[in-house]
């Protein structure tokens, strides 16, 4: 019973560490046979078990007044009122992409769909928050993710609303893909996957199982090498087609009782579902035949079949007695039901393959058996001292703002999204290229809006302040569209957290984030962590939480887009600039820098800046809203302009000191928006800014075809709708 | 007035459509089941979008052997009202009931977008709300809906005015930079011979209510529902 008597070969493969492995047998009080081994190793992987990052993730606020479901089931819930509630949560699949980009994201689009519908919710939105390494070398990763996220979203006929596409050096070898989906469910049908009742059926339904994927979780819980095309069999190979049949025939069963529970085959397949279904309920356990499960490859192990990650495919606790009922809904669609086994007291999970006993483990022992990892953090050199006042002063704003549009991170996405399917569900009332994308609740006025964010510069500058900068962000994209903030889910991607710098990242980052979901009410009610994203010896990625929001409004009617609207209209500068050129997109187009510290935030300041929107919103003032964010105040005018069709007209910048007039144009100071208000709402608008303390400027006056700051520049609007659509090819 | 709304197994503009029968309309709603064999009495069936079986082998070469596309092609024989939007639309052709074919976008890409559509045929049952060469701004999303058909069947079809919608500018020009896929002579929508059956790759049910961005989908709808009347079904 000494760690000699597995070979430390197949402890690599399974991606145990000797002192993991003695755990096991101490928690047995016996070595674990192969198949034992083998799903032990797969849920005590870091994908699995969280065992680098759950102390830190406790940080994070997780209750609210709303929050009817938070962490640890397939998604979390949160109420919008009348009944409703949106089911959300963010999922990386940045390993798979990066060896396979279209199977890799198709198959991440997969897995967080099951994940909203195993809560018994529709999926009715899709985003994708995505980062690669600069084009034109990384665009064999660009465009097969971007192919993978529609191919699988179109045809499963969910609507991809939002996200991101960023491009940086550091995400070269390590493209990050991280998959949003938010769904609706009424409150009072809100299912949670647990393995209630003994005696209770396990059925697995969807799609038959296959030797793909397995390893997957593991292989995910380690740096990418130069072997990564032997890694090939571990991605997974989506079927949207199969996942459609399967999300009909999941909602009709949610509407019968004979269910208790539904959860998704996600990582680590069959183990996973089965422990994680049964470690929600106190001393619930389950037993299982593989040699019931369903297949679609011949002469398959005990082990093949438990390891699996074929993809489309769910785990239903059917009541007993009414298997019939189920298995008759997934006829109807033409989907395979099979009864694999049972729920049963006695806390382990049992496996046979027909006769044989082949697996017996503590289900608590697969599930939070795994030793904590304790990793030391370690402050990195700080980085990377900018000195504002050495930079040559701006020489041609026009051709500045011209450069910025046209720059890779600043264009326009249409080219991206009007590769997705937007519109289906007749329900997108905001659409993708502004800040938030809006849906309304069919049946009430309700919208919701959502969004992702994340500044993988700002959180490698200062990982503290940019994750607060993200969670900030996103509110702001939210409060834009005229809805209130409700609740994030994040996703934390970082390169390996053995290397005290990495970790001491993780940990900044998962601080701030704390901070600003505390500070700005929105608990984090469901998320993921993606480590090792580095390549053998490479630096790894810069840190990269990314937040998905959600917001709601009680009446959509109201709700605002980013682009200009009426000629004549006033447009504001809402907040106060100053010289934030820190991490900025200007300083890296223009100057070459990735240096300085991330624009300050005052997050009650921040705080009152949205109830000012919010309120104005409310009362009818504003005619359009849109946040000021990367390339500062004057792409965020462009694109309010490019987003209406409509110019505006300004008398020249002249910042007061120390402000400079580099920083009043592009930088990047946080909690500010850029409105168009009518002029007959002036007053009301000046009074209301008065009374929520916060600084509101004239910028200059809707209409025409061009954009001018008087003597300072004067740019035709397709000249910069020229430039900004650069990257369509 | 009855819609019948097909559902094949991955259909989901089923619910679209349905919602404008149903709750911008207020007609009369039906589901039918690929496994049907009864039309349930409808008076206009839509095919509507999606991927049915996933359309893996050829979009739309599986759905026409489903069981209900026997009754609806005999219900389109007897000049009942049959309308394929999107993958619907790539059903009939795959079915016999329009000539052509759709294939691959030239973009090669997947396009989800706002069009106009050119208006060439007001004197049909699904067009009759229409003025004369009306421009309606409708939606696609398709990734395979460029119009081919070989070069005697699309002079038969100009010839017969089967056109229908062809892609156009904001000022109803039918220019190259107004066609999205690479249809030949921009075709966006065709109809059969006796004027009731009727293919469109646009999504009229996506640009029905002043929210999504548009109402021009309304017209057809309403074009429908208020001339089905006027169709003889012998």
């Amino acid at each position: 019973m000494s760690i000699k008597s597995v070979d430390e070969r197949r402890l690599r493969e399974v991606a145990l560490t000797p002192d993991e492995y003695r755990v096991i047998v101490e928690q047995l009080k016996r070595a674990p046979n192969e198949v034992e081994l083998g799903m032990l190793g797969v849920l005590w992987s870091e994908h699995c078990s969280y065992k680098s990052s759950k102390a830190l993730l406790r940080r994070l606020p997780s209750t609210g007044p709303g929050v009817v479901q938070g962490p640890g089931e397939n998604a979390g819930a949160v109420e919008i009122g009348q009944g409703w509630s949106v089911v959300f949560k963010i999922e990386s699949h940045n390993h798979p992409s990066a060896i396979e980009p279209y199977q890799g994201a198709a198959t991440g689009v997969g897995g967080i769909i099951r994940d909203v519908i195993a809560m018994g919710a529709r999926p009715v939105a899709l985003l994708d928050s995505l980062r690669f390494g600069p084009l034109p070398e990384s665009r064999h990763h660009f465009e097969g993710v971007v192919a993978g996220v529609g191919g699988y979203g179109n045809c499963i006929g969910i609507p991809t609303v939002g996200g991101e596409v960023f491009f940086e050096d550091c995400y070269a070898s390590n493209p990050l893909v991280n998959a949003m989906c938010v769904g609706l469910v009424r409150t009072d049908h809100l299912m949670r996957a647990r393995a209630e009742g003994a005696g209770n059926s396990l059925m697995l339904v969807g799609a038959d199982t296959g030797r793909d994927g397995i390893h997957g979780a593991s292989f995910a819980s380690v740096e990418l090498d130069e072997k990564r095309s032997e890694r090939r069999p571990a991605v997974q190979v989506g079927n949207p087609f199969l996942e459609k049949c399967l999300l009909e025939a999941c909602m009709d069963l949610s509407h019968t009782d004979a269910v208790v529970a539904i959860q998704d085959l996600g990582a680590a397949g069959l183990t996973s579902a089965v422990a994680e279904c049964a470690g929600r309920v106190d001393g619930a356990g389950a037993r299982i035949d593989v040699s019931r499960v369903p297949r679609r490859e011949r002469e398959m192990t005990a082990y093949d079949v438990m390891l699996s990650e074929s993809q489309e495919r769910m785990l239903v606790v059917v009541r007993r007695g009414r298997e019939r009922e189920v298995e008759t809904i997934f006829q109807a669609w033409d989907l395979t039901s099979a009864v694999i086994g049972e729920v049963t007291d006695d806390g382990q999970l049992t496996v046979f393959d027909g006769d044989d006993q082949v697996a017996r483990v503590p289900v608590r022992l697969l599930t939070d058996g795994v030793p904590m990892r304790r990793l030391v953090g370690l402050p990195p050199e700080p980085p990377y001292g900018l000195e504002v006042d050495a930079l040559p002063p701006l020489a041609d704003v026009g051709a500045t703002l011209l450069r910025l549009l046209a720059s890779p991170n600043l264009a326009s996405r249409r080219g991206v999204f009007r590769r997705y399917d937007h519109m289906v569900g007749d329900s997108t009332v905001v659409a993708p290229g502004g800040d938030a994308a809006v849906l309304r609740v069919k049946g009430t006025r309700l919208g919701i809006a959502v969004t992702t964010d994340g500044n993988g510069r700002y959180c490698h500058l200062d990982p503290h302040l940019g994750a607060q900068l993200a969670v900030a962000e996103a509110a702001r994209n939210i409060v834009a569209t005229g809805a209130r903030p409700l609740a994030v889910t994040d996703c934390l991607n970082f390169a390996n957290p053995d290397r005290p710098e990495v970790y001491w990242e993780l940990e900044e980052a998962i601080s701030g984030l704390a901070y600003a979901c505390r500070m700005l009410e929105v608990p984090v009610v469901s998320g993921n962590v993606s480590l090792y994203n580095d390549s053998g010896g490479e630096s790894g990625i810069y840190p990269t939480p990314v937040v998905g929001m959600v917001g709601v409004m009680d009446d959509y009617g109201k709700r605002l887009g980013a682009g200009l609207r009426a000629e004549g209209d006033f447009v504001l500068m809402i907040g106060s600039s100053h010289n934030d050129l820190g991490g900025s997109e200007y300083l890296k187009v223009e100057h070459g820098h990735v240096a300085g510290r991330p624009p300050g935030l005052d997050l009650t300041r921040e705080r009152a800046v949205h109830r000012l929107i919010l309120s104005a919103a409310q009362s009818g003032y504003l005619h359009s809203a849109h946040d000021c964010a990367e390339g500062g105040m004057l792409v965020a005018l462009a694109e309010a302009c490019l987003l209406g069709g409509l110019g505006v007209r300004c008398p020249a910048m002249r910042p007061e000191p120390p402000l400079r007039l580099d920083a009043a144009f592009f930088g990047e100071s946080s909690s500010r928006f850029i409105v168009s208000v009518p002029s007959r709402a002036m007053p009301e608008m000046q009074s209301l800014a008065r009374r929520h303390n916060v600084e509101l400027s004239l910028l200059g006056l809707a209409g025409g075809d061009i954009i001018e700051f008087e003597g300072q520049m004067k740019v035709s609007l397709s000249d910069l709708r020229t430039a900004w659509e650069s990257l369509i090819t | 007035m009855k819609f019948g709304v097909v559902v094949f197994p991955g259909t989901w503009s089923d619910r679209d459509c349905g919602w404008v029968v149903d709750q911008v309309l207020g007609h009369e709603l039906t589901y039918l089941w690929h496994k049907d064999t009864d039309l349930g009495g409808c008076d206009c069936v839509i095919l509507p979008g999606g991927f049915a079986y996933g359309d893996y082998l050829r979009t739309g070469a599986i759905a026409r052997f489903a069981p209900i596309m026997e009754k609806v092609g005999e219900f389109a024989d007897r000049g009942g009202l049959v309308w394929g939007i999107c993958n619907g639309f790539q059903v009939l052709c795959e079915a016999g009931l329009l000539p052509g074919a759709l294939i691959r976008n030239a973009s090669l890409e997947f396009r989800c977008e706002w069009t106009n559509l050119l208006v060439e045929r007001t004197d049909l049952p699904f067009t009759a709300k229409c003025g004369e060469r009306d421009v309606l701004r409708v939606p696609i999303a398709h990734g395979e809906g460029s119009y081919f058909a070989d070069p005697a069947t699309l002079s038969r079809i100009e010839q017969r005015g089967q056109v229908v919608f062809r892609y156009c500018d904001a000022d109803g020009r039918v220019v190259p930079s107004a066609n999205p896929n690479g249809s030949l002579h921009n075709i966006a929508g065709v109809i059969n011979t006796r004027g009731n059956v009727l293919g469109m790759m646009p999504h009229p049910e996506r640009c029905s209510e002043a929210e999504l961005g548009g109402t021009d989908g309304l017209k057809l709808f309403r074009s429908v529902a208020e001339n089905a009347f006027k169709v003889l079904v012998s």
